[in-house]
């Protein structure tokens, strides 16, 4: 058994696991790099809802770019070099991965999240995406840094096998990447204006109307829409649906509103720029104004309160106003 | 949101760990801040849960009555539902349906048998067995 040479491996807690992967990455090879930087610089903030694609029977609703989206827009924004490399025979997989784990690499893994052993029970669905670091191995373990928990882990071979390899939609297909090259420094001024014209673009100027604010709109219509139709007594577990979505599945809060925030201040300080600051405080509240939607619906749903999907409705649609807002002050960046 | 006003409702979901948000200080300035919890999340996790339970214990029931396969009930065991079923397996959603057909499942190919038994994590024996009771993990 090789010794572990990557000891040197400094766990970081992070809301959300993509983000939370990059930059702790980013940072172990050399380029520190906050969560929310990661997040704002590869312009990973989004909204849609989509009605069409079902998830457990439910509606698609995200909060945030595709799955991969900051792992490649810190390549094309900040200039790092990743490899990324996926499997066909999950043994090769599985022995590349101890390759670089012996050669004394930390290598993020896309994996299905219902393997993982140390997941608490009630967090285990089957999601493809999820991001975390594995840095060394021991006995039959990887030692896992998944970023979203508050202390390092262990995972099984077998169990990181199945979740490497674990088949579906966004399927990981053993997905293994590291930063090969660093950029030597980052022009901030140059890559964050980058990055929000396009988050710009995201949230204001998607061609379909479920993409970006329209498509909160369109989720708070969704909302009247089903309380007046057949199906009204899937309300609560609709209801229920969206806010796992907007605060469990590591948003950092309010669906990533927060994280994009606190990119906007630390970008603001970095620049001096007033601007940044006050959309940084603008999306604060939108995020609150997030939070309020979720409390409302779950008093609703627990029967705290009668049900107003009205009021629902109007909550949802000062979210677009406010993430308006903040998108207004934004485009004279 | 504030950092004082971080919810830290204990969530049985979280088994103890607590997780990151972001929130800021009286000064308005960022920072990451554990929370132990928020109820309103809580709950519509184990809203979820719940579901998901739900299907499983009714396809044990329904499959102790002969009306379907062990292997509905082994799906909903492993949290999954025909279309991530359908993904994980590569077989049509039409094909699994027909699985759930008591006597055409005791009569599977054993070349079927083991894709879902793999893709379940389990022995092509036990995919075949209903357990004493629904809720055995």
């Amino acid at each position: 058994m090789p010794e572990n040479k990557n000891s040197s491996f400094q766990h970081r807690q992070s809301a959300h696991c993509e983000s939370g992967v990059v930059a702790a990455l980013l940072t172990h090879h050399g380029l520190p790099m906050s969560e929310p930087m990661a997040f704002g610089l590869s312009g990973a903030l989004a909204f849609a809802y989509i009605p069409l694609i079902k998830m457990a029977g439910m509606p698609l609703i995200a909060y945030r770019m595709p799955p991969g989206h900051i792992i490649r827009g810190v390549q094309k924004n900040v200039g790092v070099r990743m490899t990324r490399r996926t499997f066909r025979d999950p043994a090769r997989g599985l022995r590349e991965l101890e390759r670089e784990l012996d050669a004394g690499r930390a290598v993020g893994l896309q994996t299905c999240v219902y393997w993982l052993p140390y997941f608490p029970e009630q967090m285990r669905f089957h999601f493809n995406a999820h991001n975390l670091i594995a840095y060394g191995r021991e006995d039959n373990d990887y030692l896992v840094s998944d970023p979203i928990f508050e202390y390092t882990s262990r995972c099984s071979r077998e169990a990181m096998q199945k979740a490497r390899f674990a088949k579906g939609a966004l399927a990981a297909k053993g997905l293994m990447y590291y930063p090969t090259q660093l950029p030597l420094e980052i022009d901030y001024a140059r890559a964050i204006r980058k990055a929000i014209r396009a988050n710009f673009r995201t949230m204001n100027q998607a061609p379909l109307p479920i993409i970006g604010i329209r498509g909160i709109r369109h989720l708070a219509r969704s909302i009247v829409k089903l309380s007046k139709s057949k199906n009204a007594a899937q309300l609560p577990l609709y209801l229920a649906h969206i806010v796992r979505m907007q605060e469990e599945i590591g948003t950092g809060g309010a669906g990533f509103r927060f994280i994009y925030a606190s990119f906007l201040q630390e970008s603001a300080k970095l620049l001096d720029n007033a601007l940044l600051a006050e959309a940084s405080s603008a999306l604060t509240d939108a995020g609150d104004e997030w939070r309020l939607f979720a409390l409302q619906a779950s008093k609703m749903c627990r029967n705290r309160k009668p049900m107003d999907v009205e009021e629902l409705s109007s909550i949802l649609n000062r979210c677009a106003d406010r993430e308006a807002g903040t998108w207004q002050l934004l485009r004279k960046l | 949101m504030k950092k004082d006003a971080v919810p830290q409702e204990i969530a049985v979901t979280y088994g103890g760990q607590r997780k990151l948000l972001y929130a800021v200080d009286e000064r308005g300035e960022y920072g990451g801040v554990h929370s132990a919890g928020w109820e309103v999340e809580t709950t519509a996790t184990l809203a979820a849960v719940t579901e998901l339970n739900r299907l499983r214990d009714d396809a044990w029931q329904r499959a102790r009555a002969g009306e379907t396969s062990a292997l509905e009930y082994h799906m909903y065991r492993r949290r999954m539902e025909p279309a991530t079923l359908a993904a994980a397996t590569g077989l049509w959603r039409w094909r699994i349906r027909r699985h759930f057909n008591p006597a055409r499942f005791s009569r599977l190919a054993p070349r079927l048998l083991r894709r879902y038994a793999q893709v379940l994590d389990l022995s092509p024996a036990e995919l075949q067995q209903l357990p004493t009771r629904p809720d055995i993990d």
